[in-house]
């Protein structure tokens, strides 16, 4: 079975270890130790966590497309955010009429607007299952729509980019508007409760940074089992040639749309458990910006490992926490000096860094390399 | 007693159930069959009453000087081309001008190209796995699982083109000639009946030329073989027979020899080398 598969692989077991261990080891500490100990992890703290690992799924998800099929998305922000809009209406419908205005069924920004009724593409939205299944579906129908045209006009490369950057920036414009009627300019937010847990208490925020850990290992599993498949190494060829790949009888259009769906989907998921434990889903995650930081996540942590990318958003989005607090204005400047050291040093990123020395051990081992370089 | 054996041995496959996966009818011998093919390109005739036979299992050089129609030839062949006139037939029962490129390389047509391309970031086997004939669509490659059988194939060509060695090597650290050779073993790995190789020792060293030569020849029997190339030296080591192209049609045929020794030959195309 394909998504077995990776469970056999030492790397995996690795990464599942070290991600479960961290849960482990964070949800004691937060639970067990007395709040004035030095030891202790705040509940502030858990949820900032549980950010970083919605983070570092979407690099998962991006670093499937980006590293194993080629494909640089620079609009999977919008994918993370449609995810999270899906959960955003789910949590609006479960305020009830304890909203300001009090209204059993329209959220508050809709009684602010005169609205009279709930548009139709708010209904269902009050029933958990509907909600989650949309969170699949609204970035997995966006993308199979956008993927089908693209790729069919086998749109690749630089165009392509620039095509998903137009996508980001475009539903960002639209979500700005409040006609759209998903709250305008401030989106969706005084959420109170999810699946009938308040929102506000520190076991609910605890709940949602394991159920975003949980979910981080599920979609490092999936994309490991795609990258081990059959089918990673066709989308490997894809990327170095894609012509060739034709050739040999592969649609090469099919691929990429299969794969680009489940990364957009994988987005979605991480969207939707960011936006319960920030408490606002709001255009700005739409933004081209915030885009093209994901890139620099994956960048930054190593092309093509899936790991790395998971390293690359803790690491750079724990220096944001850090920076934004101490030097502001200084953030992106670091951010830029950071990404130019790496291409320039470390093209591999940080994970091609701890595994440098292994590889090199691993290739002049095997009589294969020596002959070859013989 | 041992008939019994024989039927009763699940592992055994029988002639007359391969052949059905392999439909091409060499009963009459020739393989190949091109008969009065004409092709002109904006006036310029490329292909004149070309008339080309190859036998099932022969291993053919085709030379010819520049713009003597080698390339248009293959071309024709795998249906990149469709020419003015004439008829082209593979075995005896298909009609290869009424098909699409697709269909012809499923029938058993494999070409290899000057340039060799290979999948550098995956390792020699891998190359094989993905050129392996299978089921191509996206799902049943998602969960494709890699079976003995399939194994054994692509260690069987592995040891063909002697790549043995470099099995778990990425093809990215291949040399020149040795990318070549996983070529013509990722066509392999699609059990063609006819291999059409175009220039397959270009920027060879001799020795890896020695090796080219050994494997073609090895080839032949299995499958069709029909090379082009420039490099006469290569070209008497591998022939048996060589047809002689020029300005779009056969000169001569025959042994090296016969051909090299051929006055109209020599006139037009070994004059100028020798």
């Amino acid at each position: 079975m394909w998504l077995t598969r990776p469970l056999q692989e030492r790397s995996t077991q690795i990464f599942l270890g070290v991600l479960f261990a961290a849960l482990v080891v964070v949800s004691a500490l937060h639970v067990f130790m007395p709040q004035d100990s030095a030891l202790y992890v705040s509940s502030y703290t858990v949820t900032l966590l549980g950010k970083y690992l919605c983070y570092a799924l979407l690099a998962v998800a991006v670093d499937l497309v980006w590293g194993y099929l080629g494909i640089l998305s620079l609009g999977h922000g919008a994918f993370f955010a449609l995810g999270g809009y899906a959960m955003g209406m789910y949590l609006m419908r479960q305020i009830g009429d304890r909203g300001v205005y009090g209204d059993p069924i329209l959220p508050d920004f809709m009684v602010f607007l005169n609205w009279q009724e709930l548009p139709w593409y708010w209904l269902g939205f009050d029933m958990a299952w509907f909600a989650f299944v949309m969170v699949l579906l609204a970035p997995g129908i966006l993308a199979l729509v956008f993927g089908f045209l693209a790729f069919r006009s086998r749109v690749t490369g630089v165009y392509l980019s620039i095509i998903t950057q137009a996508l980001t920036f475009a539903l960002m414009l639209a979500f700005f508007r409040n006609e759209m009627g998903f709250g305008g300019n401030n989106g969706l937010t005084d959420f109170k409760d999810i699946l009938g847990f308040d929102l506000r208490t520190d076991a609910t925020r605890l709940g949602l940074f394991i159920a975003t850990g949980i979910a981080l290992a599920i979609g490092y599993v999936v994309c490991r089992g795609i990258v081990t498949s059959k089918l990673g190494r066709v989308s490997v060829a894809c990327r170095d040639a894609e012509a060739r790949t034709r050739f040999l009888g592969y649609r090469v259009e099919r691929v990429q749309l299969f794969v680009f769906v489940v990364s957009a989907m994988l987005a979605g998921v991480a969207g939707a458990l960011y936006v319960p434990q920030v408490g606002i889903i709001n255009p700005s995650e739409f933004s081209p910006l915030f885009s093209i930081e994901i890139v620099v996540w994956v960048a930054l942590g190593g092309r093509a490992t899936l790991y790395g990318a998971v390293i690359g958003a803790l690491l750079v989005n724990y220096a944001k926490t850090v920076f934004t607090g101490v030097m502001p204005d200084a953030w992106l400047f670091a951010l830029g000096g950071l990404f130019v050291l790496v291409t320039v040093f470390l093209p591999k990123g940080i994970a091609g860094l701890l595994f440098r020395k292994k590889k090199a051990d691993d290739t002049s081992h095997t009589p294969a390399a020596q002959e070859a370089t013989a | 007693m041992s008939i019994f054996q024989e039927l009763s041995d699940r592992e055994h496959v029988f002639e007359f159930l391969t052949q059905v996966q392999s439909p091409v009818d060499v009963r009459h011998g020739p393989i190949l069959y091109l008969d009065d093919v004409n092709v002109s390109f904006d006036g310029f005739k490329a292909i004149n009453n070309l008339n080309l036979t190859i036998d099932d299992g022969e291993l053919r050089c085709i030379i010819g000087p520049n713009g003597a129609g080698k390339t248009t030839m293959m071309d024709i062949i795998t249906g990149k081309t469709r020419p003015d006139s004439g008829s082209v037939w593979f075995g005896s029962r298909h009609n290869l001008l009424t098909m699409n490129e697709p269909d012809i390389a499923s029938l058993g047509i494999g070409r290899k190209f000057q340039k060799p391309t290979v999948f550098e970031a995956l390792t020699v086997f891998e190359n094989l796995e993905l050129a392996m004939a299978a089921d191509k669509r996206v799902f049943p490659t998602l969960t494709a699982i890699m079976k003995p059988e399939f194994r054994d194939r692509i260690d069987e060509v592995l040891e063909m083109i002697g790549l043995k060695e470099l099995r778990d090597a990425l093809a990215g650290i291949l040399s020149h000639g040795q990318k070549q050779w996983l070529e013509i073993g990722m066509l392999l790995m699609q059990k063609p009946r006819l291999l059409l190789v175009d220039e397959p020792v270009a920027g060879m060293t001799e020795q890896e030329m020695e090796r080219t030569a050994e494997l073609l020849t090895s080839l032949a029997g299995k499958q069709s073989v029909v090379v082009v190339e420039h490099d006469m030296g290569f070209v008497r080591s591998i022939a048996r027979k060589v047809t002689v192209l020029h300005q779009g049609s056969v000169l001569a045929e025959g042994s090296m020899d016969q051909v090299s020794n051929d006055p109209e030959v020599i006139k037009v195309y070994l004059g100028e080398e020798a």
